[in-house]
Formats: C-alpha cells, sequence, structure tokens
C-alpha cells in the first residue's frame, strides 16, 4: 500500500437493536485503503461485510469508532466538506436490476449528478459527458444506450451503466458492494476487467465485498483483503499472501470448500471443521467466535480470551487466532479435523 | 452399473405462453438418458433452459408452460417402462415424489411458512402412503430418521417453523423432504446457490454420501461449472433450450469440444496457484424470442464461419464408447478444431464484452 490512506475505518462498530437483542453485526474494524488502491472484503453472509461498506460510504453511521476520510472524520464535517466527500465516495450495488430506475433513461440516469453538482451547465454538455462516461465504460457507441431503459439492456450492461453512474463525479473511491456476483458466469471477467482498468486509469480507489475468493483473488491482485467472520476481521493482508499461503484456520476453511474444476492431484481437502452452522449473532460463542467450528480449537484458551489481530512471524499478514499466533512455525496443523464432523 | 436408463428423455420440447398470445421454445429438443445410481449435471447460464428442463421432468411447469413435444420414460420397477407425458391426476402425484423428487431453489420458498416442518413431513406422507395408515409416532419417527441422515437434530427441527432455520439447515430439511419416499431419482435445482461456501461445501459432501448409501440417481442443475464437476459423472452444457456438447465429466472439464464450454471455463478466474487469465466470453445470451439463424453460439463465437449461420448443428460424436457408457457428442461444426488451451483469446482488453456482438432484441 502506498501513500496517504483515502479513507480508514478507525476501530468502527457497528450494533443493530432488535426483538431478540442487540445484533453486533460489526465489532471494532480497523481497515484502510489508499488512492488507486483496492481492499477487498470477504466472508459469508451475515459477517458484516456490507454493514462495513455502508459505514465507509456514509450510509450508516457506526455506533462507536471513527470513519475518516483524507483524515477528517465523515460524521463530523461540516456541510462542504461533506458534499466534498460524497462526491468523492461513490457506490455500486449488488443488482443492477434494482438500482436503477425503470422509468429513467440512461441519458437521464447519468445526467442527475453531473447537473446536480454543477458538473454539466446544460443538456448539450450533459450529453456530452454522458456519452464519455458510456466510452469509459465501454458501451460504444454511446448514442445506441443513451435514449434506452433499463429494461432495454442486458444485466452486464446495466452493471456498466451503474459505473458510469458512480463515475459520473469524478470518485477517488469506489465501493462495490457484490457488483458482479449477480451476472452470468460468461461476462463478469469482463466488467471485472474493466474495473481493474479504470482503477489503474483514474487512480480511483476500490472497496471491493465479495463473498466469491476467486473472484477477490483476481480483482483484488496486488491489493490488500480483509477475511471477515461474524463481525469482525479475523485475517488482513495483501491478497497475494491471504490467498495463496492463508493463515487463519477460518480462511484456510473457506479456500478448501471452494469448489474446483481442477483440484489437481493432491485432490480435494476437507475444510475440517467441527460444526457446520454459523453461530447467531444475538448469542455470540465466548472468547473466539469462530472456537465452535475451529479445528486448532485449545480447551481453555480459544473459548475465554478474544483474539486480536497480530502479525504472525513468518507471514506478511495479520491473524486474529491464539494457536496461529503461538506456532505459527506449524500451519499445516490446520488441515487435519481435530475432531469428527458433527 | 446396468445398461438400462433408468430415465430416459428424447426431443423435449417445452415452450412458454408469453403476452402476445406467443410462444417461446425454453427447451428446444433435449435427449438424455440417466442412469441408475448416475448423476448427471445440466450447466448454463440464466435463460439455458435447465430450471425449465427440471421442472418438465416432474411436469411442474408453471402455468404458461407447456410440452409441446418429445418423450420422457421413466423406467423405475416396470422395465417396459412409464410414459410420464401421459400421466395425470392422481397416478401422476404418486409418481411425483415416491419416484421421482426435486429439491427447489430457495428452500424459503419452497416449504410452507405457517406450518410446522413436521406436519409438513406429515402431509408427504400421508398423502403418498394413505395405505400404510401410519400412525403420529410412526410418521414421526420415519421424518425424524430423515433428518437425521441430512444431520440435522430431529427434535429441533420438527417442531421449527421455516423461518427458524437458517438458510443451510432449511436446505438440508429439503432434501430430507425429498428423499423421505425414497424416491430412485432426484431433481436438483441449484440446491446451494443461496448458500455460503461452507454450507454448500458440508451439502454436496452430505449429496455424495447419501447417495452412495442408498443408490439413487440425480439431476443437477447448476451454474457452477466447478461444483457440477465434483458431484457429476457426467455433465451435459445447456445452450439457448438445448444440449450443445455432453459427456463425462473429465471430457468436459480437461477436452470441451464445444466453444460454449470451452468459454465458460475460461471465464472462470482460478482461486488456486497458476495464474491463468480468464477470458469472457463476447456478446450476451441470446433472446429465446428472437434466436439468431443457425447454431445461437454462433454470433458470440470465434470459431464461428458462415456455415455456421446457416446450419444449426445436431450433436456429433467426439468419442464413441459402448452402450452404458456416455459418448462424447458435441453440438458444434468445427468441434474438431475447439480445444481448451488452443481457444482464441475472444476477448481483449477495450472489446466491449458484454456489449453485443449484435443489436439486444427486446
Amino acid at each position: 500500500m502506498t501513500g496517504e490512506p483515502l479513507l480508514s475505518l478507525k476501530h468502527v462498530s457497528q450494533t443493530f437493536a432488535s426483538k431478540r437483542g442487540d445484533l453486533p453485526a460489526v465489532r471494532d474494524v480497523t481497515l484502510s485503503v489508499a488512492r488507486g488502491d483496492v481492499l477487498c472484503l470477504v466472508g459469508e453472509s451475515g459477517c458484516g461485510k456490507t454493514t462495513t461498506a455502508r459505514m465507509a460510504a456514509g450510509l450508516a453511521k457506526p455506533t462507536a469508532g471513527t470513519v475518516e476520510f483524507e483524515g477528517a472524520d465523515i460524521n463530523r464535517m461540516d456541510r462542504e466538506r461533506h458534499r466534498a466527500y460524497r462526491k468523492a465516495v461513490q457506490f455500486i450495488h449488488q443488482d443492477p436490476y434494482a438500482s436503477l430506475n425503470p422509468i429513467r433513461t440512461v441519458f437521464a440516469t447519468l445526467s442527475a449528478p453531473l447537473r446536480r453538482h454543477g458538473l454539466a451547465k446544460n443538456r448539450d454538455e450533459a450529453w456530452e459527458q454522458a456519452s464519455d462516461l458510456l466510452r469509459r465504460v465501454e458501451l460504444t457507441p454511446p448514442a445506441n444506450y443513451l435514449a434506452k431503459y433499463p429494461h432495454q439492456l442486458s444485466g452486464g450492461q446495466r452493471q456498466r451503466v451503474a459505473v458510469a453512474r458512480a463515475l459520473a463525479l469524478n470518485p477517488r473511491l469506489i465501493i462495490a458492494d457484490e457488483a458482479t456476483s449477480m451476472l452470468d458466469v460468461s461476462i463478469r471477467v469482463g466488467v471485472l476487467r474493466m474495473l481493474t482498468r479504470l482503477r489503474e486509469e483514474l487512480d480511483v480507489g476500490f472497496v471491493f465485498i465479495t463473498h466469491d475468493l476467486a473472484i477477490a483473488r483476481y480483482f483484488g491482485a496486488g491489493g490488500r483483503i480483509a477475511v471477515m467472520y461474524l463481525g469482525e476481521v479475523v485475517e488482513y493482508g495483501a491478497t497475494a499472501d491471504v490467498i495463496d499461503d492463508p493463515r487463519h484456520p477460518y480462511t484456510r476453511a473457506l479456500l478448501s470448500a471452494v469448489p474446483d474444476v481442477d483440484p489437481g492431484p493432491e485432490g480435494r481437502r476437507d475444510p475440517g471443521l467441527r460444526g457446520v452452522d454459523i453461530p447467531s449473532l444475538t448469542a455470540l460463542p465466548s472468547g473466539c467466535t469462530f472456537h465452535p467450528r475451529c479445528p486448532l480449537f485449545v480447551p481453555g484458551t480459544c473459548d475465554t480470551a478474544a483474539p486480536a489481530l497480530r502479525a504472525v512471524p513468518g507471514a506478511g499478514q495479520e491473524v486474529a487466532c491464539h494457536v496461529v499466533a503461538g506456532k505459527a512455525g506449524d500451519p499445516d496443523a490446520v488441515g487435519q479435523p481435530a475432531g469428527s464432523g458433527a | 452399473m446396468t445398461e438400462t436408463a433408468l430415465l430416459s428423455v428424447r426431443d423435449l420440447r417445452v415452450a412458454y405462453r408469453t403476452g402476445g398470445g406467443r410462444m417461446v421454445e425454453a427447451v428446444r429438443g433435449v435427449d438424455f438418458d440417466l442412469y441408475p445410481e448416475q448423476t448427471l449435471a445440466l450447466v448454463g447460464e440464466s435463460g439455458s433452459g435447465k430450471s425449465t428442463l427440471g421442472l418438465g421432468l416432474l411436469r411442474l411447469l408453471p402455468r404458461t408452460g407447456h410440452i409441446t413435444g418429445g418423450e420422457v420414460v421413466y423406467r423405475g420397477s416396470d422395465p417396459e417402462g412409464t410414459d410420464v407425458l401421459r400421466m395425470e391426476g392422481s397416478r401422476l402425484r404418486r409418481w411425483r415424489w415416491s419416484e421421482v423428487a426435486m429439491v427447489f431453489q430457495g428452500a424459503m420458498n419452497a416449504f410452507n411458512p405457517v406450518l410446522k416442518v413436521g406436519d409438513q413431513f406429515a402431509d408427504t406422507m400421508r398423502a403418498h402412503l394413505p395405505r400404510q395408515r401410519l400412525g403420529k409416532a410412526q410418521v414421526r419417527e420415519r421424518s425424524a430418521e430423515s433428518l437425521r441422515a441430512v444431520r440435522l437434530e430431529p427434535g429441533q427441527v420438527l417442531d421449527s417453523y421455516p423461518h427458524e432455520l437458517s438458510g443451510g439447515m432449511r436446505q438440508r430439511a429439503l432434501i430430507a423432504l425429498a428423499l423421505i419416499l425414497e424416491p430412485r431419482v432426484l431433481v436438483l435445482d441449484e440446491p446451494t446457490t443461496a448458500l455460503d461456501l461452507l454450507t454448500q461445501r458440508a451439502i454436496v459432501d452430505m449429496l455424495q454420501e447419501l447417495r452412495a448409501e442408498r443408490g439413487f440417481s440425480m439431476i443437477f442443475i447448476s451454474h457452477d461449472l466447478a461444483l457440477a464437476s465434483e458431484l457429476a459423472d457426467r455433465v451435459a452444457t445447456m445452450y439457448a433450450g438445448r444440449i450443445i456438447e455432453s459427456g463425462t465429466t473429465p471430457d468436459l472439464f480437461r477436452a470441451p469440444r464445444h466453444p460454449y464450454t470451452v468459454g465458460l471455463i475460461r471465464a472462470v478466474p482460478p482461486v488456486r496457484a497458476g495464474a491463468v487469465e480468464p477470458v469472457s466470453i463476447p456478446g450476451a445470451p441470446p433472446n429465446l424470442a428472437q434466436l439468431p439463424p443457425g447454431c445461437s453460439f454462433a454470433p458470440r463465437c470465434g470459431h464461428a464461419t458462415d456455415a455456421c449461420e446457416a446450419t444449426d448443428p445436431a450433436l456429433r460424436t467426439v468419442e464413441a464408447r459402448p452402450a452404458g457408457q456416455p459418448s462424447h457428442e458435441a453440438a458444434c461444426l468445427h468441434w474438431e478444431s475447439v480445444r481448451l488451451d488452443t481457444a482464441p483469446a475472444a476477448a481483449q482488453d477495450g472489446t466491449p464484452n458484454d456489449a453485443p456482438a449484435k443489436e439486444v432484441a427486446q
């Protein structure tokens, strides 16, 4: 990672109040992303990755901790500053069928932010700029698309329009929440490749949320990745380190569970988990929240104290695990299941 | 493996009635055989007709859907076979679930939300086994046994409403419900799509074990090639309502001969070592109401020639095998020159990958 962080989350937490008690969706997460950098958030549903992204985008206010944009707390900025922040940080949603207004043409969708923020003085300027945006996202010739409504576009084209809208205000950071998971396999890589090109050409930073580790590995190449479990970051480091040499038993289990067309000579490895079901957020396990499922579980340690993220000797990434931090020299112990699968 | 197929499908066609009274064919002439204790994976993207085919096999199509042609023969205990498309009324209802059961996509919607899971198990058994006059205790015991087989705690699950279970538990309960009458064929429509990776892994491993124990056959419908490759003995790729390539799992994943199968494999970035650059397929899947002439994949295909636009190729034998073993077949005029490792790089940087080669018809 290079340069000053553009956006940093400092010890942010988000607790929702529900009928069944407090729901700690995100607990004490500290992450940052620099200009032109990419940060992938991965994890299973309910791990808090979307809530984290919403806090980063200013769409939800953290119940504890701060979100800082260029060093200033976004929830204490003056109006002027906050407006600049909202302009600089854009969000791409998962479902391009839901995120585009069905009764607006592509031109109406793209020109609204341009006019609102005074980037285009009149319709002709807006048309010109909207055309440029469509060329950026490879929808050419733009004239074929500007007058169309979302229902006249395919899923991939819609997601490209959503990207063009996010680019309209020359953002410095784009937060993409599962932006490619609704797209068919055959067109997904095309959209990812375009996003990578935009990141390189425009020096835009990305917070990229995905449950797909292969997508994180591909899009997050050269960047950083944070693996989340039950609201906490359990492993954080360079994408290559985390995906190719995972250290946390949860990350290792996730990676071994990925189906593979060609599993290679050693074949598939058993995730070795002791339990299948994810505990409820309203009744979090004591100590390390992964301990009821963890193959490395050490009674007396893991179920009493919560491990903090810390650097592991011999690895580039930080890991929140008592056992790995204690005997990092022998990570292969993770491969063998400790107990019989329940 | 015996040599007679349990389920034979010939030239099956399914069409949906659309707003203007027109019929749009979603399944356009599909042939396959399912053998005992085998798993056939139907792989394709959205709109390829794979789910429609699954529903059609059980005669569970929505009201706008019609089977417009073809033949489905089921050979359970009767070696002569039963014509599934001619079955009606109670005979059809009885056959469904006791012989061929289905695990639907999205377990949330498959259960009745206002009935306890246990009651739904009981309903199923009473409707299908009226002559056995099962008592409450027997019904409960059988339900519990079925739930234990999918590693669920019967005491907890039977007395719960569907919303009280997690997604993974619901999906396992649905598999238990599908297996309760010990069907010979299980059709699974994207059974793990909405589930997390570790839950998916647990369910896939469990299905493998159950199949080995009980010896049923599976039709596994999925968009996930890698997942299909783990479960299936045979794989068929579908595109625009037709099977365009079929063969054993190694045939399709190691030596695919249809450009679409090659494209699908190359479009998935790898998670493990080996920095293969993924390549997407240009264009977008076709609109079934306005299919291109000839081969429906031709507008997106790097191998396409003029001949491809003139003829819609039938499946050709790539490698013939003796009866009972699946041959490798591909519906491509140029299959001999299609290889996984030498596929033309279809989408380079700067090429709009999903901007259609031809205007998207609406």
